[in-house]
């Protein structure tokens, strides 16, 4: 079926002209009242107005959030899991219009939101909500009349600013341990996707208490640096590229505060020859496997987007891979047949254009697509590019670099060890995969990688419960696991003595 | 001065001179650093100087109107590159990087190093490898 864009008669999403800054709980105007045209890159014409913001709206955020802290977190875990339960019930219940607002402000097809980004977003905060019940302080008996008592305290008031690619289900990766473990936030989403969180925002309005979750739009160079570097957070979670994530650590080096980092990757999607011992499911989930490079138009940060072929199979199976990636459906994003959209933005366009460009020139071979794609009728001036192969070699900086498009490098390896030695040979390590029906070269392979996450004989699933971030320059922290409650959390001891006597000193 | 840092070439398209002496005029002495990873990675990022603390791993690409340019030297290993071109396009810019009102932004474009010998340039450190295990 194909959705209404939003705003359109029919559509499932109402879309006012103007939206203002979500903080303390109420639509604010910024203070200085600019406004910037949000558009679709699927037809690059406006879907509305959002907040130009300045120095000062993030100041209005930092003050209603650190007027409401001190009640979020005196609010017993039982509380806070009622809401962030709330708000996966609200998400549930607005499913199709978040997953259509999404799709319609990224690009990304519709079957993708309404199947994954929506439903993990709502599962994210109620397996925080579980986690937060799970948690228990610990006691250490010292001697028979000493107690060190520890208990998890929220940091107070936090800066997330988070990326374009999946806004919603990001903001929900960052936003549900912060507000489990207490915390009230400032949310900058990126600059090219501000509009589809504010819808979440007014799902969600009147189920967070206010100031708890502030929202403030505008461009990173204003209010992106003025969260970043103000004293008055207590932490910083970022997602987004290098440059600006060692300027955040160089911030929150400066206030003495915590920061998480992810950082982006250049996944190895590794295939041995034995995928193809058979001509079976098994084989047909791992061309899938390949082919999850185009998931979400590769603006993912662990796209499969080195693929290592064993040799001796390598005709075969990229045979059946450039067979499955010529039946990809392109077009649309609010078409639920459609599998690639546009890219968020008319840079990346420009950008995945000329990596394929310098691919060419240092001799990579294109297999497939390599051009801009011509969807024609109402999408004529969208962002469209052909899913795309190259192939060449580990050093050429297709392989090197993220494109952040849907363009697969694909080279051979020979054996394990040569397999290896190419996956590690990158700057990242934030995701890779292993395709083989040997399950101890599986579990070899899958530690010997020098990655946060590797899936084994899958790709691209993010259930809330196992850990992701990153190795090497991909950052700092793991996402998505209750662990990340350590990170929102200072540990208060209280040292008890139940002794009557004094020390004895003076 | 190491070897590293004044082999490569920077230059800068008048259009590009022309936004850096505009941005200049707002903002004070200027410095770029290349960007890479996720999202908005691969776009050189702009600075008021100083803003960003480089480090013995950024390589001193060139100046280009009096600012200079910085790139991770892991990073410009990998990228083999002659001759790093500075230009401005339409869109915003990305991360923290002026400017700030979203009209246009900076890129950068490459050209490629001859390609007849060992694929990555070197610099004889080893630079390009050392992030990466055996």
């Amino acid at each position: 079926m194909k959705y209404a864009p939003p705003g359109q008669p029919g559509s499932v999403v109402a879309v006012e002209p103007r939206y203002e800054n979500f903080i303390d709980g109420k639509w604010m105007a910024p203070v200085k009242g600019g406004y910037s045209v949000n558009l679709t890159p699927a037809t690059a014409k406006p879907i509305c107005e959002v907040a130009k913001s300045t120095p000062e709206d993030v100041e209005l955020a930092l003050d209603a959030a650190h007027h409401a802290k001190e009640a979020w977190a005196e609010r017993s875990a039982a509380e806070r899991a009622a809401v962030l339960n709330a708000v996966a019930d609200a998400i549930d219940a607005n499913r199709e219009m978040l997953a259509v607002a999404e799709s319609w402000e990224n690009g990304k097809p519709v079957r993708e939101t309404l199947a994954a980004d929506i439903p993990l977003a709502a599962d994210h905060f109620r397996y925080f909500a579980a986690a937060i019940r799970a948690e228990t302080s610990t006691t250490t008996e010292i001697d028979k009349d000493t107690v060190a008592y520890h208990f998890h305290e929220p940091l107070g008031v936090v800066g997330q600013i988070i990326p374009f690619n999946f806004p919603i289900l990001m903001a929900a990766w960052k936003l549900a341990p912060a507000l489990a473990a207490g915390n009230c936030s400032v949310l900058k989403p990126a600059s090219p996707t501000p509009w589809s969180i504010l819808k979440l925002a007014e799902v969600v309005q009147h189920i967070v208490p206010s100031g708890v979750l502030n929202i403030v739009t505008g461009p990173g160079a204003e209010i992106g640096k003025a969260l970043a570097t103000n004293p008055r957070i207590a932490k910083v979670a970022f997602t987004g590229e290098t440059v600006t994530g060692r300027l955040i650590m160089q911030y929150a080096a400066q206030n003495i505060i915590p920061v998480t980092l992810e950082l982006g990757g250049k996944s190895p999607n590794v295939f041995f020859a034995d995928v193809m011992a058979e001509d079976d499911d098994f084989l047909d989930k791992a061309v899938e496997g390949l082919v999850l490079y185009a998931f979400n138009k590769g603006e993912v940060c662990t796209c499969p987007s080195r693929a290592l072929i064993q040799d001796s199979i390598y005709e075969e199976f990229m045979r059946r891979c450039l067979d499955r990636i010529s039946k990809i459906r392109q077009g649309n994003p609010l078409d639920t047949e459609t599998m690639l959209g546009p890219q968020v933005s008319a840079q990346q366009l420009q950008k995945i254009s000329s990596y394929v460009d310098i691919g060419r020139q240092e001799g990579a071979e294109c297999l497939t697509g390599g051009h801009p794609a011509g969807v024609g009728g109402e999408f004529t001036d969208g962002y469209f590019f052909q899913p795309t192969v190259l192939k060449g070699h580990n050093k050429m900086r297709v392989f090197q670099e993220e494109i952040f498009g849907p363009v697969l490098a694909v080279t051979t390896f020979t054996d394990e060890a040569d397999a290896l030695q190419i996956a590690n040979d990158t700057l990242y390590g934030l995701g890779a995969g292993v395709w083989t029906r040997d399950g101890s070269r599986a579990f070899r392979m899958g530690r010997a990688i020098q990655a946060g996450r590797v899936w084994v004989n899958c790709y691209h699933q993010y259930p809330a419960g196992a850990a992701f971030g990153g190795y090497k320059v991909s950052g700092i922290g793991r996402e998505t696991h209750k662990m990340m409650l350590e990170h929102y959390s200072q540990t208060k001891n209280l040292l008890v003595s139940y002794d009557q006597k004094p020390m004895g000193f003076f | 001065m190491s070897a590293r840092d004044s082999a490569p070439r920077l230059v800068a398209t008048e259009a590009a001179q022309q936004a850096i002496i505009r941005l200049r005029a707002v903002h004070g002495p200027l410095m770029f650093v290349q960007s890479a990873g996720c999202c908005g990675g691969s776009a050189p990022m702009c600075f008021q100087a100083g803003e960003f603390i480089t480090a013995p791993c950024d390589v001193l690409v060139g100046e280009v109107t009096g600012c200079p340019f910085y790139m991770d030297e892991r990073q410009y290993a990998a990228w083999h590159t002659d001759q790093l071109i500075l230009d401005i396009d339409l869109g915003m810019a990305e991360g923290f990087s002026l400017p700030a009102d979203g009209g246009w932004h900076f890129v950068t474009r490459s050209v490629l190093c001859a390609r007849d010998d060992d694929p990555v340039r070197d610099f004889g450190n080893g630079a390009a490898h050392r992030s990466a295990p055996a």
